[in-house]
């Protein structure tokens, strides 16, 4: 990766941090046909987003597979951690806390991802974190990806956790941009490492996930295999 | 919803009295009325103690007894109205004041617990009614000049068949109440019940489903703040400095001050008063309570089961049998500490004055409480009025042998100097003690050749809830607790040799009585060694336990009614299995048949449970399988979830995430059968408890081979591969 | 001033934003109908609607009402005529009843879009709540009972 990729990439997470919150990302695709519930339509559309900041496709030509992969397995400790893995299960029930057990209240992901009749996520969840351990953690997004799109992070190795956030066809049509995108400025996925009292964070820091995410991506986005 | 104000209140209370003092020759009638009749629009006459009698028909029950859930306030009521020839339609309840004429009949203080209510009530307010039924036949009678031998009630009225003539009850109270009552009336012969077996409708489930139903936590006076108190870490650790300004800081806190108990926080509503606690600073002088773990209190019990104790009850020589028996096997159970946790966390509001106070609260123990208010209050017990409200969940809770949580609340009303509502957070109700006991349990079995138990010793490892309390005399005899061996040292099964011993160790946990009390752990204990035993002599759990029933048709038969009703050793879904289990408790008999699968990471799923009971003629029996049901659920969050465990002198757990109760998903299917009887009637609130966790670790043990020993039930000790 | 509307009676209240809507509503509106079982929306008993949806008011802080219109036991029926009602007094669900405002109020949400629902579908919707006394079971009867009730109603 060259010097100037490098700065390429990083004004564009700069100016995607500063967009943050606007951008339309995963976790707001969904709608709920039966509920006739929406998401609130917080931004753009992520292919307008992406063009307005500027963000530019990563040529073939950089592409180096064992740095990609070295880089994806660097990421890869963040998205299993609990923080972010327990709201990608593998089933359709969330999980809670440190030892990511099954949500005890069986919650369960739903429609929309945002839990079902009065067992919604924001029956409980609140719009940002409420003080004290083990009180209901919030974002005004909290929820599980939808049903159509489960991005399951639970019990996948480095490479099938790659190869599913990869594929266009599980990931929601997602370009590597706009994985990016998601992972550096998403207010959801920043929740990770803004967790509330007594969760434990992710393994990296926000910044060095989001570095070596970039980095898998600039070197080609080779999974582990 | 509201209560009534004060002004109201005071005023009928004078009226009240008013009227019963033209009654006082009555033996039954308190020495003032009660309250309120509810939704009574005329002013009740008192015809007894029990049976108030309003112009407008309505009768109203004085209820002695407190509903905390058991459905009391409907079975009581079906007493009197039985005898009483009432219009069912026109039943009230309301709770009695505190007065000796509502003592326990055998108890001998006004107080719920024990699984008593309706076998200890049974005869007297059945009398009750009849009484009332007589004085109003003598006033109609009179009224019209004829025989009373020709006139008879029946529903809310007095017939004169003869001329056609009917009065109602209401016409007729106030001329019934100035009458002589009867010394002695005669009772229905059960054949002629027309209430009594019937299931009938809970008086207090509409109010319950809108939200009028009023609980302690429920009752605002005028005036009045509301206090929460920051109580030691430890057990027995007291206040040794603090400082309140950040607490005072905290808007709407009122004042920060100390109490026996600690140092309370009280403000103009629960949630400032809850964030100036947090702002506390305080220094504890901990003692030796904070010195204590259950890790190191496990190791203490377990040495001490090694050897015996002092004996409860010996049956023949079961050393000379164990000792020559073909077969011999031993294992140890425990158990550990459990809170009640009942849904409505513990408050008592508390009006002050210096020659009188005034108290709301839910209580399963009006004498006891009124008696320690008044003594810290300063005042005789009679200038402490106590208002029963509806108690959200009691389980033994809210019969504290110190009154703790009434008297801390008098406290705070002292140095309040306002009426003042203090609220326990289900923090301070887990964290706060007065605990089921943690117990171990050392067994030996020795089997003869045949595999049939011939000998069974049981070393019991457990404080005692009855020592210190008012109750020790009555509850210690020779130094065994009677609430510790209860179901273990009475074990009704045919075993020719027997000894069941008890050490009672102390510290510094509160321990209190928990619905089922001792047979909350005999149960489990027993009847899972017991399948223990059954399988090492090679037999059916079911079969053996029916061989050693053989004296005893009331369980055998609910055994056999259990195992019929689930189809023991019928066909069941791949990875299923069932566990059977009888227990003997509050003299009703009771087998649960379980039937369970366990997940391959070790989760325990309990399908369906199958209970049958024979607890004498029932009076309610739709109430009588409620309760069952419920102890069911109860018991099962026992086995399958809660444990309460201390380090370092402190309690582990705080909240529903760490002491987690059984949910909707993981409630099975319940099924009660009730045995018909027409023998007196015995407990029901408590002795559904106590089969559920052997029913289960037997099936669990059916299912998988693993024995469990220990509850809660733990899912790592399940797994397999 | 925090301004939302209570069973359909306009409220303005002076607590701070944080307070939860379960004190306001308790201590301040003096609505006692809903509970406080846990503060930790752990047992479900201070559940109230805020425009329809099942909300655990002991963590929301009453800020989210502003402007909403919230729904507490006292407000479902004015005579104890919603068919969660009928039906818990048919089956006699309550033991304590403590726990029983915020069940009903779970399942009124869950028979609002489900008028069906099936085992897994009240599973789902009411294991939220906790009742110590252990009246699932009948919980679960009347539900079914409640959506017969509806469902007649509705011919």
């Amino acid at each position: 990766m060259t010097n100037n990729t490098k700065w390429q990439v990083l004004t564009a997470l700069l100016l995607l941090g500063f967009a943050g919150a606007f951008l339309a990302l995963w976790s707001q695709q969904s709608t709920s046909a039966n509920t006739g519930k929406t998401a609130p339509a917080r931004g753009l559309s992520s292919a307008n987003a992406l063009a307005e900041t500027g963000v530019t496709t990563v040529s073939a030509a950089d592409t180096d597979a064992a740095a990609a992969q070295a880089a994806f397995e660097r990421a890869y400790p963040v998205f299993v951690s609990p923080r972010c893995q327990n709201c990608h299960p593998s089933g359709d029930a969330p999980l809670q806390g440190d030892d990511s057990h099954v949500h005890a209240q069986n919650v369960k992901r739903g429609t929309d991802g945002h839990g079902v009749y009065g067992m919604r996520c924001q029956t409980c969840h609140q719009d940002a974190n409420l003080p004290g351990a083990n009180m209901p953690p919030g974002n005004p997004k909290w929820g599980l990806p939808p049903p159509q799109m489960k991005m399951v992070f639970v019990g996948r190795t480095s490479g099938e956790l790659c190869r599913q956030l990869k594929d266009p066809k599980l990931n929601g049509g997602r370009s590597l941009a706009q994985i990016l995108t998601h992972v550096a400025a998403d207010d959801l996925v920043g929740w990770g490492w803004n967790p509330g009292d007594g969760r434990t964070l992710p393994p990296l820091n926000r910044p060095d996930f989001v570095a070596a995410m970039q980095e898998w991506v600039n070197d080609g986005a080779a999974c582990p295999n | 919803m509201s209560v009534p104000t004060k002004m109201e209140r005071r005023d009928f209370l004078k009226t009240g009295a008013a009227i019963s003092g033209g009654l006082l020759l009555n033996l039954y009638v308190p020495d003032w009325a009660p309250a309120r009749a509810t939704q009574s629009a005329s002013q009740p006459v008192a015809l007894n103690a029990f049976v108030h009698i309003g112009s407008d028909d309505l009768v109203t029950v004085i209820s002695n007894h407190s509903e905390m859930g058991q459905g009391i306030y409907t079975s009581l009521p079906m007493l009197i109205a039985e005898e009483l020839e009432a219009d069912w339609s026109k039943i009230r309840v309301q709770p009695a004041p505190v007065a000796a004429v509502y003592n326990h009949t055998v108890y001998g203080i006004q107080m719920t617990g024990g699984s008593t209510t309706t076998n200890s009530e049974y005869d007297r307010f059945r009398k009750m009614g009849a009484m009332a039924r007589v004085m109003l036949i003598s006033a109609a009678a009179q009224s019209w000049g004829v025989d009373a031998q020709s006139c008879r009630a029946e529903k809310g009225f007095v017939v004169h068949a003869a001329s056609g003539r009917r009065a109602s009850f209401g016409s007729l109270a106030e001329a019934a109440a100035k009458l002589e009552p009867p010394k002695d009336v005669a009772l229905k012969d059960p054949k002629d019940f027309t209430i009594i077996g019937k299931s009938m409708q809970r008086l207090d489930t509409p109010s319950k489903t809108n939200g009028t139903a009023q609980f302690g936590l429920d009752v605002y006076i005028p005036g009045m703040l509301t206090a929460v108190v920051a109580r030691s870490p430890v057990f027995g650790g007291k206040v040794s400095s603090f400082n309140g300004d950040k607490a005072k800081a905290v808007p709407g806190v009122v004042n920060v001050l100390e109490v026996p108990s600690g140092i309370a926080v009280i403000a103009n509503g629960f949630w400032p008063a809850k964030l100036g606690r947090e702002k506390l600073d305080i220094v504890w002088d901990e003692g030796p309570g904070g010195e204590l773990s259950t890790v190191g209190m496990r190791e203490q019990y377990a040495a001490l089961s090694k050897n015996p104790g002092t004996v409860a009850r010996k049956v023949g020589d079961p050393a000379t049998a164990l000792a020559g028996a073909a077969k011999t096997i031993t294992a140890e159970y425990e158990v550990p500490y459990l809170s009640h946790s009942m849904m409505e966390p513990l408050n008592t509001v508390v009006d002050l004055h210096d020659d009188h106070c005034e108290i709301w609260t839910g209580t399963q123990f009006q004498t006891g409480d009124r008696a320690a208010a008044a003594g810290v209050a300063g005042l005789k017990p009679e200038q402490v009025e106590l208002h029963t409200t509806l108690l959200g969940g009691g389980f033994g809770r809210r019969a504290n042998p110190a009154s703790d949580f009434v008297t801390e609340a008098v406290h705070v009303a002292k140095v309040a100097k306002a009426p003042v509502k203090v609220v326990w957070t289900r923090e301070d109700d887990i964290r706060g003690g007065w605990y089921r006991p943690m117990w171990y349990d050392h067994f030996a079995a020795g089997l003869d050749a045949n595999g049939n138990p011939v000998a069974w010793t049981h070393t019991i490892v457990g404080q005692s809830i009855f020592d210190g309390t008012m109750f020790a005399g009555f509850g210690i005899k020779d130094g065994v607790d009677a609430a510790s061996v209860e179901g273990a040292a009475d074990i009704i099964y045919g075993i020719p040799n027997i000894q069941v011993d008890l050490h009672s160790p102390k510290n510094e946990v509160p321990v209190q009585w928990w619905r089922s009390v001792g047979h909350s752990h005999t149960g489990f204990s027993v009847e899972a060694f017991l399948d223990e035993v059954a399988h090492a002599g090679g037999k059916d759990p079911y079969q053996l336990r029916r061989a050693l029933l053989a004296n005893q048709p009331r369980m055998l038969a609910v055994l056999d009614l259990a195992v019929e009703k689930a189809h023991w050793g019928g066909p069941l879904p791949q990875g299923h299995a069932r566990g059977v289990a009888t227990h003997f408790s509050f003299d009703s008999y009771v087998a649960q048949v379980a039937e369970v699968s366990v997940e391959k990471d070790g989760r325990v799923r309990v399908h369906r449970i199958v209970a049958a009971v024979d607890c004498g003629r029932t009076v309610n029996p739709d109430t009588v399988k409620a309760q069952l049901e419920g102890g069911i659920v109860f018991g099962l969050t026992a086995a399958l979830k809660t444990e309460i465990t201390l380090d370092k002198g402190r309690v582990q757990q705080r909240n529903f995430n760490d002491y987690p109760m059984v949910r909707m998903f993981e409630s099975p299917q319940i099924e009660v059968y009730i045995v018909p009887s027409t023998e007196k009637p015995t407990g029901v609130g408590e002795p559904g408890v106590p089969p559920v966790a052997p029913a289960v670790a037997n099936a669990i043990f059916a299912a998988t081979g693993k024995r469990v020993r220990r509850l809660p039930i733990k899912s790592e000790d399940l797994r397999s591969a | 001033m925090i301004s939302f509307t209570v069973n359909g009676k306009a409220v303005s209240v002076a607590d701070p934003p944080s307070t939860p809507l379960l004190w306001v509503i308790r201590d301040s509106l003096k609505l006692t109908g809903t509970k406080y079982g846990c503060g930790m929306a752990l047992c479900g008993a201070c559940t109230v609607h805020i425009d329809g949806e099942a909300v655990r008011s002991c963590v929301a802080p009453v800020s989210r009402a502003e402007g909403k219109k919230i729904t507490t036991i006292e407000g479902i029926s004015p005579d104890l005529t919603h068919p969660l009602q009928q039906a818990w007094i048919e089956i006699d669900v309550p033991q304590c009843g403590y726990c029983q405002s915020g069940q009903i109020m779970s399942a009124a949400v869950l028979l609002a879009e489900n008028p069906a629902p099936t085992d897994t579908d009240i599973d789902e919707a009411m294991s939220g709540n906790i009742c110590r006394c252990g009246t699932y079971p009948r919980i679960r009867q009347a539900i079914h009972r409640a959506a017969e009730i509806k469902a007649r109603g509705a011919k």
